[in-house]
């Protein structure tokens, strides 16, 4: 394999968390909710699926368990923002603190362990393509999942009846009410969406990415996730586009480290946050653009009358 | 109809109905919380008429057809369709009864298409090509043209109603709702949904027709059943009626009349806009295109207009909320503001009402003492501020000018000093005018100073703005009703989008004039499309 | 089983009061029941993280300390959740006070004054402000959103420090170790109490306080923060600007974040260090909700989260518990208290569905 090759994947494989958490955060927000908690589920994701996966030996256990981890936080995130209205930024901030928290608490025992990595599958034939093979088809199931679930979205929310309504509830809630169309259910099962997509993108980073448990590992890619809905303008394709450019700029910056190219290696490690807040200001300075992507009911409570 | 039940769409349902009403209600009530919105309602609307539910706001109309669509649940009471007593959960099963709806504040979504957004109200799964076929031809038929693949944010108020009223007709309804269908409407607009609705009518399905305009109840309506605070004061053939008689049901007294008698004295220009050109700040909003007009002290100048054809963007203008580029292009008081925000106005002697009472004018959380500084800290910045450069609100001197105000409007409140959100529309509204009054302004600047408001609050504000034009001051008026600026108006001008007409003298002007004017060139195209 | 909100024609003062209170309450109670989880009797556990820290003079002093810095940024976040600006990146503008006002001391460490300690506490206000400007003009000039940027600078701050410690600013006698070199006698913030540790920083908290509680009560600068926070038209239509509200806001609060900054330093740790903060930045937003955004409410709200911090590393030596528990608890404190702010606007009823059909035929 040429040098070529193993950055690529590397990219690959520093992208596929951004693109999961920031797909499901997508969904999320399509039907109107803004969801700040994706570092917490992101970050419990990674532990759970760490966990389990020593438990157990089986990292597709673990894969589950980081799965169900996002969920239930995301239900947290639900039961507090949807069932009792509390405001979503500070839901949000709350479910990364207790996230980060927790996750410390469940993962020190498992601090310095030899983690197990998910096995890549090979797809016949495909993966026997030159260059194209290795790199795409001979992944992780992860990387297979992210590129399904974002394809999924995309006829989810654009070919499907429930998908319309999904963006009807992100669009007006109101009027969606009045026409029948039941607000919190559609809200609730998006952000559990989001809260599996997290799960599993943690996942990756305990199993894939560097498969073993670090305190607070997500490092901010929760947040990333984040930024990314943004610049993808609440788009699923383009939420790939963005993941795979910031898999580049964090990739770069550590190979520039590993070269030593005379930077020192804390103001590298800063590229992708300040990246982050760069194509935020690209992307948000054009304020007509930014009201019409925008799902017009984003992040307002909604209380049904009955 | 056509997709739902697969049969024929504009074909006659009369025959499919046995005998007897096709919708009686009785005792139906809504308690929310310790609030009785509706107090044991009986209405019951035969097959093939067209039924007028009459009634001030707040009296309890919409409240009552919310039930009947399954939006709000019932706090008692039955509803009894076509003989048999039936619980509607949901907008789902009024649809499947044959109940379609036409809301007030359109259950539209501004980012979907026309399509899209028909599609949304059907309990199948429907290709949007069929649904967008089955509209073009119900459109059609009903003559409410309507492009299935636009998107909604684009298109005007008229045409967002085409929308919902051939969503409720694609269900194939046998009662169709229509909540104030005609309050963002032109005159011609209206008549052409009259004819729309006789055409439903000669089909054999009934009409809830939901208004507080007596004249056009009258022209329509069959039977009618009058609301008020919630109970039913009367049902009677609205064309034995009287509007006085109707107007006694709806308020239960007697509604002071508009006094203008008398000539105003015209002094100097007051208020003045100069070739006033704005663009949209945002994609939903429209540009103000070359506006010019003049106030003079003794004028009321009312602009009318359908809702969103530049109005909160000409009272942003004048109000300084939003400055413009052009010192010149805006005069109070014969001196340049343009550039000027809205508290060096207020200090020139200029007040304001914006439209929104909740969030703009006012803010519901903070108490009605604390919406009088909101209004007043720089004008009067003497008598409520002190400590020097601490500005410190004083808050004795702020309390009794608030009690002075509520006063003098006659506001009804619970308490010394609620929150303004405790209020009726009616009560706050009088201590937003009263707010400004308070101060005697030289130049007043009203939008849609009654939107909303029962008829006691709107008769008093109306009065209250003849009066202040009577004592010199300039008043300007912006409004969707027509009969409140047939009231208060001494000029009338009309706004279609974003362009102002000439202003002309009140008597000179007829509905029919203004209607015309207010559809502007769009209007006549849109007349001429449909017939 | 479905739970419904009927919203409150007052807001309801008793709720307003018992909010917080209720949400303490079940914190503990789930803590208890972690403890259990845990293995540990939740009676002792509880104990030893909640009681003990309080009853030894020392240990009050060292509440103190770490109060100090916990209430004066929340009492700057409150300023900015207030007027609607979600000012989350007090962390790195604690760093980067920390950093501004460490200059003296590190660079131009010969120079001994009695002015010497007024300026890092000036520097140290000026270098938090001016690491918030930078969202501040983001999102009143470019429409960026201040969440995002903000929490980004964090981890630009915490770079940054770590950087400055391990290379231009470690200490050259230190034995490489990642530090500077320890402040001299006129860089430390003395000690207010003869019985104790505690510093001046938690006079400067107190103070930042009682006069924040100030304005927001009688000024109508406080008038205009909650005007806007409610409604930005409504504000604009007062003659308030939005814009202006964003920098005020954002460099208030960075400033008295970068005081907590440099206070804790220059008072506490005497150096810089690679990680100078246990979270301090993140923790007070916990403590700004708890207290209701109430600066005063804030105060009793920073000695409780200063508690958790002394409580966690009480349970580790008493019963052998990771401290990693206090951030749990805090984290369980955050979500309780906002579950318990909705009892303020709303009464909640729980509405079994079997019974539905009795509900409508009956008036309730």
């Amino acid at each position: 394999m040429g040098i070529i090759e193993a950055i690529l994947l590397s990219v690959i494989t520093a992208a596929t968390p951004l693109v999961l958490a920031a797909a499901g955060e997508l969904v999320a927000e399509r039907s109107g909710v803004l969801n700040l908690g994706v570092e917490g589920m992101m970050i419990m994701g990674a532990v759970s699926a760490f966990a389990a996966t020593q438990i157990t030996g089986s990292p597709y256990v673990g894969i589950l368990a980081g799965v169900a981890a996002g969920l239930l936080f995301a239900l947290f995130f639900g039961f507090l923002t949807l069932t009792l209205v509390a405001n979503q930024v500070a839901t949000g901030l709350a479910l990364t603190l207790l996230g980060l928290g927790v996750s410390g608490m469940l993962g020190e025992s498992f601090l310095g362990m030899q983690g197990i990595k998910l096995q890549p599958i090979a797809i016949p034939l495909l993966s026997e393509v030159p260059f194209l093979g290795p790199l795409l088809f001979r992944q992780d199931a992860i990387f297979y999942l992210s590129i399904a679930i974002v394809a999924g979205i995309h006829w989810f929310l654009f070919r499907s009846r429930a998908g319309l309504k999904l963006r009807a509830v992100g669009d007006s809630h109101a009027s969606a009410h009045a026409l029948g169309v039941d607000v919190i259910r559609i809200r609730y099962l998006a952000v559990l969406f989001g809260g599996a997509c997290a799960g599993l993108a943690g996942a990756q980073l305990s199993l894939v990415y560097t498969p073993q448990w670090v305190e607070n590992m997500s490092a901010g890619r929760g947040w990333i996730a984040l930024a990314l809905v943004v610049f993808a303008s609440w788009r699923p394709w383009r939420v790939v586009a963005g993941g795979y450019l910031f898999g580049a700029v964090s990739i770069s910056q550590l190979h520039a480290q590993a070269f030593g190219i005379g930077i020192p290696s804390q103001f590298l490690s800063s590229l992708p946050y300040v990246a982050t807040i760069v194509v935020l200001i690209l992307i948000s300075h054009n304020r007509r653009m930014t009201l019409i992507n925008t799902p017009a009911s984003l992040g307002k409570p909604f209380v049904p009358e009955r | 109809m056509g997709i739902e039940e697969g049969k024929e769409g504009g074909v006659p349902v009369k025959g499919q109905i046995a005998s007897g009403p096709l919708l009686a209600v009785s005792k139906l009530t809504k308690l929310f919380g310790s609030f009785t919105a509706c107090n044991a309602i009986d209405l019951h609307i035969e097959p093939g008429e067209i039924h007028a539910l009459l009634g001030e706001n707040g009296a309890g109309k919409s409240t009552l057809v919310k039930m009947l669509f399954g939006v709000l649940a019932p706090s008692a009471g039955e509803i009894i369709w076509q003989g048999e007593n039936v619980r509607i959960n949901s907008p789902g099963d009024a649809r499947k009864l044959g109940i379609g709806m036409v809301f007030q504040h359109f259950s539209l979504f501004e980012a979907l298409t026309v399509a899209e957004n028909i599609a949304l109200s059907m309990d199948r799964n429907v290709s949007l090509t069929r649904v967008a076929e089955e509209a073009s031809r119900l459109s059609h038929v009903y003559g409410l043209p309507l492009d299935p693949n636009a998107h909604v944010a684009d298109l005007s108020v008229g045409e967002r109603q085409r929308i919902e009223i051939v969503r409720a007709l694609l269900q194939n309804p046998q009662l169709i709702i229509l909540d104030e269908p005609t309050s963002v409407l032109t005159p011609q607009e209206a008549d052409r949904l009259f004819e729309t609705l006789r055409k439903l009518k000669s089909e054999g399905r009934s009409v809830l027709y939901i208004s507080h305009r007596l004249e056009e109840v009258q022209r329509l309506c069959d039977r009618a059943t009058v609301l008020r605070h919630g109970k039913v004061t009367g049902a009677c053939d609205p064309r034995a009626e009287t509007p006085a008689s109707l107007a006694r049901m709806m308020v239960g007294s007697d509604v002071a009349v508009v006094t203008a008698e008398g000539t105003n004295t015209r002094g100097d220009v007051q208020l003045e806009a100069r070739h006033l050109s704005v663009a949209a700040r945002t994609p939903f909003a429209v540009s103000l295109k070359d506006v010019c007009l003049k106030v003079r002290s003794g004028e009321v100048l009312a602009i009318a207009g359908v809702a969103g054809n530049g109005q909160g963007e000409l009272f942003d203008a004048l109000s300084g909320e939003y400055t413009v580029a052009d010192d010149n292009a805006v005069q109070i008081r014969q001196r340049p503001v343009g550039t000027k925000n809205i508290n060096a106005r207020r200090l020139i002697g200029a007040g304001f009402v914006p439209e929104e009472r909740h969030g703009h004018a006012a803010v519901s959380t903070l108490s009605l003492s604390d919406n009088l500084v909101l209004a007043r800290h720089r004008s009067d910045r003497r008598a409520f501020l002190g400590g020097g450069l601490l500005k410190i609100i004083r808050q004795g001197a702020v309390k009794a000018a608030t009690k002075r105000i509520s006063e003098a409007m006659d506001v009804r409140k619970s308490g010394e000093d609620p929150p303004a959100g405790s209020l009726s529309g009616g009560n706050l509204q009088k201590f937003i005018v009263g707010r400004e009054l308070d101060r005697q302004p030289a130049v007043l600047v009203v939008n849609q100073p009654t939107w909303g408001v029962d008829a006691g609050a709107a008769s008093r504000i109306r009065q209250a703005l003849v009066d202040l034009a009577r004592a010199g001051s300039a008043v300007l008026v912006i409004s969707q009703d027509l009969d409140e600026i047939f009231e208060v108006a001494t000029e009338i001008a009309v706004i279609s989008e974003g362009r102002l007409s000439d202003p002309y003298p009140a008597r000179e002007l007829s509905r029919e004039k203004i209607g015309l004017l207010m559809g502007g060139i769009h209007g006549e195209a849109g007349a001429a499309h449909a017939h | 089983m479905r739970i419904e909100l009927e919203k409150r024609a007052k807001v309801s003062t008793l709720f307003s009061v018992l909010s917080p209170f209720i949400a303490f309450a079940l914190t503990i109670v789930f803590g208890g029941i972690m403890f259990a989880l845990l293995g540990k009797s939740p009676v002792t556990a509880l104990y030893s993280f909640f009681v003990e820290p309080l009853i030894e003079v020392w240990s009050l002093h060292e509440l103190a300390i770490k109060a100090a810095p916990l209430i004066l940024i929340g009492v700057g976040l409150s300023v900015c959740f207030r007027s609607n600006n979600w000012n989350i990146g007090a962390e790195g503008q604690f760093i980067m006070g920390a950093i501004a006002g460490s200059i003296l001391p590190v660079v131009f460490y010969d120079w001994q004054s009695p002015l010497v300690l007024p300026l890092m506490m000036l520097f140290g206000m000026i270098g938090g402000a001016l690491f918030a400007a930078i969202p501040a003009f983001l999102k009143a000039h470019m429409n960026t959103n201040e969440i995002l940027t903000s929490l980004m600078l964090v981890y630009v701050a915490q770079l940054f420090l770590d950087w400055l410690v391990r290379g231009p600013w470690r200490n050259p006698q230190g034995m490489n170790f990642p530090e500077t070199r320890t402040f001299g006698p006129d860089a430390i913030l003395p000690e207010m109490l003869a019985s104790g540790r505690t510093h001046w920083g938690f006079a400067f908290a107190i103070i930042a306080a009682v006069l924040v509680w100030f304005m927001m009560r009688y000024t109508l600068r406080g008038f205009e923060i909650t005007v806007l926070g409610q409604s930005e038209r409504a504000g604009r239509f007062a003659g308030f600007s939005s814009r202006k509200m964003i920098w005020f806001s954002m460099l208030f609060s960075g400033a008295l974040a970068g005081l907590a900054g440099i206070a804790e330093v220059s008072g506490a740790i005497q150096q810089l260090r690679p990680v100078i903060s246990p979270g301090y930045g993140f923790t007070a937003i916990i403590v700004a909700f708890l207290g209701r955004l109430n600066p005063l409410g804030i105060v009793a709200a920073g000695l409780v989260l200063a508690l958790t911090y002394l409580g966690g590393e009480a349970a580790q030596l008493s019963i052998g518990v990771s401290d990693k528990v206090t951030r749990v608890f805090q984290g369980l404190l955050l979500f309780f208290v906002l579950s318990c702010d909705t009892l303020i606007h709303y009464r909640i009823r729980l509405v079994w569905e079997r019974f539905a059909v009795a509900k409508t035929d009956e008036a309730h």
